[in-house]
Formats: C-alpha cells, structure tokens, sequence
C-alpha cells in the first residue's frame, strides 16, 4: 500500500517529446485506470514508475521517497504478454519468486524451506483459481489462466504497486469480466495501490476508483513531435459507471487522428 | 479432382516415398556398377557390393597384420573422440559466452563486434597456424574443430538471448532477481535447448573440419583413412567409409534431438521443437 507522487515530469526520445507537464498524486490503496490514444505516452508513464525508463525531466515519489530507478520488488507487473516464464509450470512460475528471495546464489530451495514456500505457492494459486493447472507449462493454459498466473506471480511477494499493463486486452469479453472480478477481489484483499493502462474506457470505468486520460492538447502534424501529452480527463470515481460520452468522443477522435 | 497441393500421402506410401530416393541410388550405382565390371572385371572405380562387402568385413573383423587393430573401429573411435570433444568444448564455452554476451549490454557492446569478425576468419586457413603451435598430434585437430564451430556459436547464442522478450527480464526484476539470478533461472535454462540447436546445426561443418585436419597430419580417423586410400583407388573401402560417416552424422543428429524432447518438454508441448 503506497502514494505515488509525480511532479514535473517530462519524457523526451531525442526531440520527441513524449509526456509534458504531468503532475499527480495518486493516494495509497487507489486503482487507476490510465486512458488515451495509441501513442499518448500512457504505458511510457508506466515503464517510468516501473523503473524501466528514466524521466528526462522532474520526479516520481514513492511514500515520499524518490523511485529506484530500475525495476524492484515494490513494483510487481502484468504485461499483455510474456508475464510469465515459458520454462516453468504454474507452480514453478509462482515458487520462482519465493525461491529468488530465499537463496540469493542458486536462486532455488530445497527441504523444509520449499516445503513452506511451495504451501504458499499453491495458496496463492488457488486465490487465483489455477489449482487444477498446477503441472501445466504456460503454453498448455489458455490466455486468461497465462494472465491469471501472472497476477498470482506478481501478487506472491505483496508489492506496494501493482502495474497493470494493458493486461486484458487480449482476451475474450465472457473471459474478461471472470478476471475483472478476480483483480478487483485480489485489489481489496491485498489493499495495494493499482495502477493499470488500458484502452478500453468501460473497463476503466468499472474498475477503476480514478480514471485518468493522457492526451496531446496540440494535434496539428507540425506540432505533435514538439509538444507531448499531459492529463487531459481525471475523475474519481465511487462506484461503476459509463464512461463519460466527451471523453468518449474525444478519444475516438484522437484516435482517428492518429490513423490518419 | 482435387489440386494436387492438397493431396497428401498415407503412412505406408508415405514411408514408401521417402524410400525411394535412397532405392534409386543404390540402383543407379548398381547399374553402373554392372556395367563396368561387365567391360572390365578389375575396374576400381565402381566396384560392386559384394567387393564393398569384402573390403569392410577385412577391416572391421580382421586384426590389422601391422598393428593388430581393427582398423574400421579404430579410425571410428579416434575420429568420434576428436569430433566430440571439440563440438562439445565449443558447445560449453560457446554457449554460455554467447547468452552472457546477448545479456549483458556492456558485455555485447564489447565482444558482438569483436565475434563477429573473428566469425568471417575461414577455420581451414588457420590449419597451418594450429599445426605449427600445437604441433601434429590430437590438440591441433580438436582446436581447429572448436575455432570453427565456436564464434558460430556464440553469434547464434547471443542472437537467441536478445531475442527474449524484453518483459520477462523486466518481470524477474520485479521478483527480486539479481543479474546472476536471471542468468541461472530465467535466461540459462530457457537458452539450453538453443544450445542443443546450435550444436546439431555444427555438426556438419565439425565434421569437415575433422576430416580436412585427418586429411592432411593425422595417423588415424575417418577421414586419414579415406585419404590414404584415394592412392590406391581403393573404392570399395571409400564408399563404405563416407556411408559410415554419414550414418555416424545422421544418428548424431537424431540423438541430440531425441535429448531434446527428452529434457525440455516445456518446448516440445509448445511445438517448437
């Protein structure tokens, strides 16, 4: 459970300005859904807060204290894909995480030491509903169970921050709303902060307690590389809703932009 | 009438047609064969099966008068010793130097440049260097076996390790991971069965190299044997022999790809293997 506080915070790829102006303070326990345009700087913002992209300009604080700048045990992650490791079963991909922090060199446990590891391996396994699929390597799980394993992996070692990337958009709808479920129950029992992109607003919407959308305020051809985008749209929001219909429209026309 | 794109063979002419090929040499050769032993009884160059039969039944089964070896096991055994401690020494060191280089950004930064040049070297014109430092015996044909195989091996091994998906590197980290731990759990194991890969794809230039080194310095092998032979024209122990080698590469391949599935099942049920 932690704040996030960004200030000031700038991203450039050579004269390509990403990301301009965004401040924010996210509160502890929160679940923000991040909207925008493909483009808008939005999963850049969460490769910043993950530790995998520096900021060229301004800071992110954790608790206050400023962001370690490469990926660590407070951020744990779910990407769209390549969550999880091919080489391993389900339980070798939820144990992995225990293993590495319990032996430092061989990055495994044997004895006593596995036997506790692998009972909260398997605990964690069953909160996710993969307890039938224990023995199965990734490639044998359909694309849900490969994201459900990837939240129980990224769940075992109770990060402060958990990262959502684009993690659903992938999967089938009737799929989608089992796993809704699933990240929403683990959210309040973990009590962790969420932050998670996505493109789709009503999964925004139901998930999310703030929904924010990044944006470029300046769209003309000449002016897109010289100006980035910034928050644009941040509401709270107390119980599931329809997106708003402007921010709606707005998204659909940027992104009709950006097709042509 | 469906096109013929779409038809396929059942199992019984499927084995069938594969034989085929492999028939129609042998009666090609037979053929030719008969025919210039019907011109000539003593003909060398083709001779027939019965005086191949002959040839490897004297060397196989017969103690050499000279030095009281079977000669066809011995020249197998010195050849299959050289062949395998040098793809294996280029395996070893060849694989874990390729995945540290396609991992470490400094590391690739400093040897990819480097490999790849060493890569473009023809291994068969470093022979007289190797003869003259590591002198005529088993150490220079080994080192030309590995000089050849191992910056194949290290490209290759450093091509496969970039090829990870970023996120899994990410995602590791996110579990508390060290370099060394990505290394041992995450990049190591997953790298192995491209080892074995890259290990089948060497065998064939391991085995010329083998036989250019057994050609030209050598009082053993396959390949001295075959050589030595070729002075007298003696066709009927040729031919067998390069039968022998090619069977002895075939089985080799078809091992390795059997310890393949045999280890690494993770890869197979996902059909990359």
């Amino acid at each position: 459970m932690s704040a996030i506080s960004v200030s000031g915070l700038w991203k450039e790829y050579g004269r390509q300005v990403v990301l301009e102006h965004i401040d924010l303070e996210i509160e502890s326990g929160s679940f923000v859904a991040l909207v925008g345009p493909s483009g808008c700087g939005k999963s850049t913002f969460l490769k910043m807060i993950l530790g995998d992209e520096v900021p060229t300009r301004g800071q992110i604080l954790i608790d206050g204290e400023p962001l370690k700048p490469e990926p660590d045990i407070d951020r744990g992650v779910v990407f769209q894909r390549y969550s999880v490791f091919p080489h391993l079963t389900v339980l070798g991909n939820v144990l992995l995480a225990l293993e590495l922090s319990g032996s430092s060199f061989w990055g495994r446990l044997w004895g006593a030491r596995r036997k506790k590891a692998r009972a909260e391996a398997l605990d964690m396994i069953e909160c996710v509903g993969l307890t039938a699929a224990v023995k199965k390597f990734p490639s044998e799980l359909s694309g849900g169970m490969q994201q459900r394993l990837a939240l129980a992996q990224a769940l075992i070692l109770k990060p402060k921050i958990l990262l959502l990337d684009e993690p659903f958009g992938a999967l089938d709808p009737g799929i989608r709303s089992d796993i809704h479920q699933l990240v929403q129950r683990l959210w309040k029992e973990e009590g962790i902060t969420v932050l998670m992109v996505t493109h789709d607003l009503s999964e925004a919407f139901t998930l999310g307690t703030r929904v924010i959308a990044f944006d470029r305020l300046r769209k003309r051809p000449e002016e897109t590389s010289a100006y980035g985008a910034t928050v644009t749209f941040d509401m709270k929001v107390d119980k599931p809703v329809a997106p708003p219909s402007e921010l709606e429209a707005d998204l659909h026309e940027a992104q009709r932009q950006a097709a042509q | 009438m469906t096109r013929f794109i779409n038809k396929k063979p059942d199992r019984i002419s499927g084995v069938l047609l594969a034989a085929l090929p492999f028939a129609g040499l042998v009666l090609a050769y037979w053929i030719g064969s008969e025919i210039r032993l019907a011109e000539n009884p003593n003909d060398k160059i083709l001779p027939g099966l019965e005086a191949m039969r002959i040839a490897v039944e004297r060397l196989a089964f017969e103690q050499d008068r000279r030095t009281g070896e079977y000669l066809f096991w011995a020249d197998t055994a010195a050849s299959l010793y050289r062949l395998l401690l040098g793809v294996g020494i280029a395996t070893v060191i060849g694989g874990i130097f390729g995945v540290v280089q396609g991992l470490l950004p400094y590391m690739n930064r400093t040897f990819a440049g480097f490999t790849a040049v060493l890569a473009m070297i023809p291994p068969l014109a470093l022979l007289p260097i190797l003869f003259i430092v590591f002198g005529l015996g088993e150490v220079s044909k080994i080192v030309l076996i590995i000089a050849g195989v191992l910056p194949f091996m290290i490209r290759d091994l450093a091509m496969r390790t970039e090829e990870l998906p970023r996120e899994q590197i990410i995602k590791a980290q996110t579990l508390g991971a060290s370099t060394w731990q990505i290394f041992v759990r995450i990049v190591m194991p997953q790298m192995l069965p491209r080892m074995f890969d890259a290990m089948r794809l060497s065998l064939g230039a391991a085995w010329l190299f083998l036989i250019a080194a057994e050609a030209i310095a050598s009082q053993s092998g396959l390949g001295y044997r075959i050589f030595l032979m070729r002075r007298y024209l003696a066709m009927d122990v040729i031919i067998p022999y390069v039968a022998w080698i090619t069977l002895l590469a075939f089985t080799m391949d078809y091992m390795v790809r059997l310890l393949q599935r045999f280890w690494f099942g993770w890869l197979y049920k996902e059909g990359r293997l």
